[in-house]
């Protein structure tokens, strides 16, 4: 468990919470021009289609940015110290802010690979999107 | 339509930097800058027909009007601009085009906020304030409520860091590299009695042996709330003779919006930044290589490094070895940020990104006093705002 701030969600942003919920990493795809917005949107921003039905994708993906953060952005993240804050982008492409744990932050690096697993968050029925090295690349993470 | 030459700065005032204020509300400053500001310019308040502002804590809508009435002005021209640090800069071209439309003459740009004591900025509406899991979570609703702050890319020391990763993982850029910044800025701030750390000298050993707040950067690599306010008078070509103070050109500008979250933001190389910039010196007839003094936003180290290159002064990659080769005090040959920069004057809300850009009129018009650059023609003023989300570039001339 963990204690973040809980997200807002809307009916629109729903299926991935509940994508989550189930262990699954989803996006939107767009069915006219092939776009997987994220975040979630209610029109295609490439090309205005209605049409974005959701689709799990890989959970694979690689560290685009990251840092170590020892002071808490936030004072509910005070014990997680120190927090790895990263930019993950998807196989499929689109890129994502997420946390990178069970590993020691030390070995973290740009272009690692990395794959999705699923946190609850403190007091609701969620689970969040979160990012681990994928084994066999090098981390000596004690997850 | 070009706004080159439609429109000078020619009046100015800045509420200096402190760490906290009293029992002062934002009106209260907001007010006290634009008097100031009038008397600078030597016009009467009746003379004044336009007003922005930005969004002010607090108050929930309506701001123009608020403002107009507190301060005592009926504007035929009134408007709130949001784009968080590059908001000052913006609404200095937005004066110029309203005057070029006809819809003013005389345009008051007001930037600013109080500062309580234990408590959180009392300006813009402070997104850490907003997002935390102990409030109801219809207070923030956005996107970014719901997908960056529930991993802690909360306030702006992630976002700034993980664009430092970023840009040493593409490029070559040492700890010492962006302490340089710091410590050319301090010694600015060092000849500037407006500057929060006017009376502090810094080295970079000083910097690099502060605490790491977010890998890789250091507690004084990063910009310091503050309370405080700035005010520009913006008129027509026509009236500039009227003014009590030589005019400051405004001869370019340029705009853009990328992205609201970090993750959605263009690749080094092709930011807003560089499409403000250029936007910038393509209205002026102007090159990077022209301008003898660089303004440019400085919410944290990483950010000048990037301008500078994105803006054009130095080549993709090099920004890290330009500085070391450059000196960036005002009497060095790459004059940058000579009021000391956010990061050694303060950042008193709205009014911090605005300082880059009075610091320019100010030099311009031969009122820098000790830090004047001297026989300077053209300065170049740059905002940024959120984590390099709005960028907004100006170019300014002694003459039109």
């Amino acid at each position: 468990m963990s204690v973040r701030p809980i997200p807002p969600t809307s009916e629109l942003t729903e299926p991935y919470w509940d994508a989550a919920r189930r262990g699954e990493l989803a996006v939107q795809r767009c069915e006219s021009c092939g776009d997987r917005p994220f975040p979630p949107r209610a029109r295609c921003p490439s090309c205005g289609a209605r049409e974005l039905p959701w689709a799990p994708v890989s959970g694979r993906g690689t560290i685009y940015s990251y840092t170590v953060a020892h002071r808490a952005p936030h004072p509910v993240f005070a014990a997680q110290l120190p927090l790895v804050v990263a930019i993950v982008e998807l196989e499929e492409g689109p890129r994502m802010v997420t946390n990178i744990v069970g590993c020691d932050p030390t070995d973290l690096a740009v272009g690692m690979a990395v794959e999705a697993r699923f946190e609850p968050i403190d007091d609701t029925d969620m689970l969040l999107p979160v990012f681990t090295p994928m084994r066999g690349t090098g981390s000596t993470g004690t997850a | 339509m070009s706004l080159r030459g439609v429109a000078a700065v020619v009046g100015l005032a800045e509420r200096a930097p402190q760490r906290y204020t009293g029992n002062e509300t934002d009106l209260d400053l907001l007010s006290g800058v634009a008097v100031d500001a009038m008397a600078d310019a030597g016009i009467e308040r009746s003379e004044v027909d336009g007003l922005i502002v930005h969004p002010i804590g607090g108050l929930p809508g309506f701001v123009p009007a608020t403002v107009a009435e507190f301060v005592g002005l009926r504007p035929r021209f009134a408007e709130v601009v949001d784009l968080g640090g590059a908001t000052g800069a913006g609404m200095v071209w937005r004066a110029a085009a309203a005057i070029a439309a006809g819809m003013c003459t005389t345009c008051l740009c007001l930037t600013g906020t109080r500062r309580r004591r234990g408590r959180a900025s009392g300006g813009a509406p402070d997104r850490a304030v907003r997002a935390p899991r102990s409030f109801p979570p219809t207070r923030d609703r956005s996107p970014h409520a719901e997908f960056d702050a529930p991993y802690g890319l909360i306030g702006a020391n992630v976002g700034y860091a993980m664009l430092a990763t970023r840009y040493a993982h593409e490029y070559q850029l040492s700890d010492a590299q962006r302490a340089k910044v710091a410590v050319d800025q301090r010694r600015n701030a060092n000849a500037n009695p407006a500057a929060i750390f006017h009376d502090q000298p810094l080295t970079i050993d000083d910097v690099l042996g502060s605490e790491i707040i977010c890998e890789p950067l250091h507690m004084l690599e990063i910009v310091m709330p503050a309370a405080g306010a700035a005010a520009l008078v913006v008129t027509a070509a026509d009236r500039v003779n009227g003014a009590a103070q030589r005019p400051a050109w405004l001869l370019g500008a340029g705009e853009a919006v990328t992205h609201s979250s970090l993750a959605q933001a263009p690749d080094l190389g092709e930011t807003g930044i560089g499409i403000a910039a250029r936007a910038a010196f393509s209205a002026a007839g102007v090159r990077p290589s022209d301008i003898g003094l660089a303004s440019l936003y400085d919410c944290y180290t990483i950010m000048v490094l990037l301008t500078l290159e994105e803006a054009g002064f130095c080549k993709p990659g090099e920004a890290g070895a330009f500085v070391e080769s450059h000196d960036l005090t005002f009497a060095g040959d790459f004059p940058l940020n000579t009021h000391g920069g956010q990061l050694s004057f303060g950042q008193p809300g709205m009014a911090g990104g605005m300082s880059h850009v009075t610091e320019a009129v100010r030099q311009i018009q031969g009122r820098g006093g000790q830090r004047q650059v001297p026989g300077l023609e053209l300065a170049y003023a740059h905002g940024n705002g959120g984590i390099i989300a709005e960028q907004v570039g100006l170019v300014f001339g002694a003459a039109r």
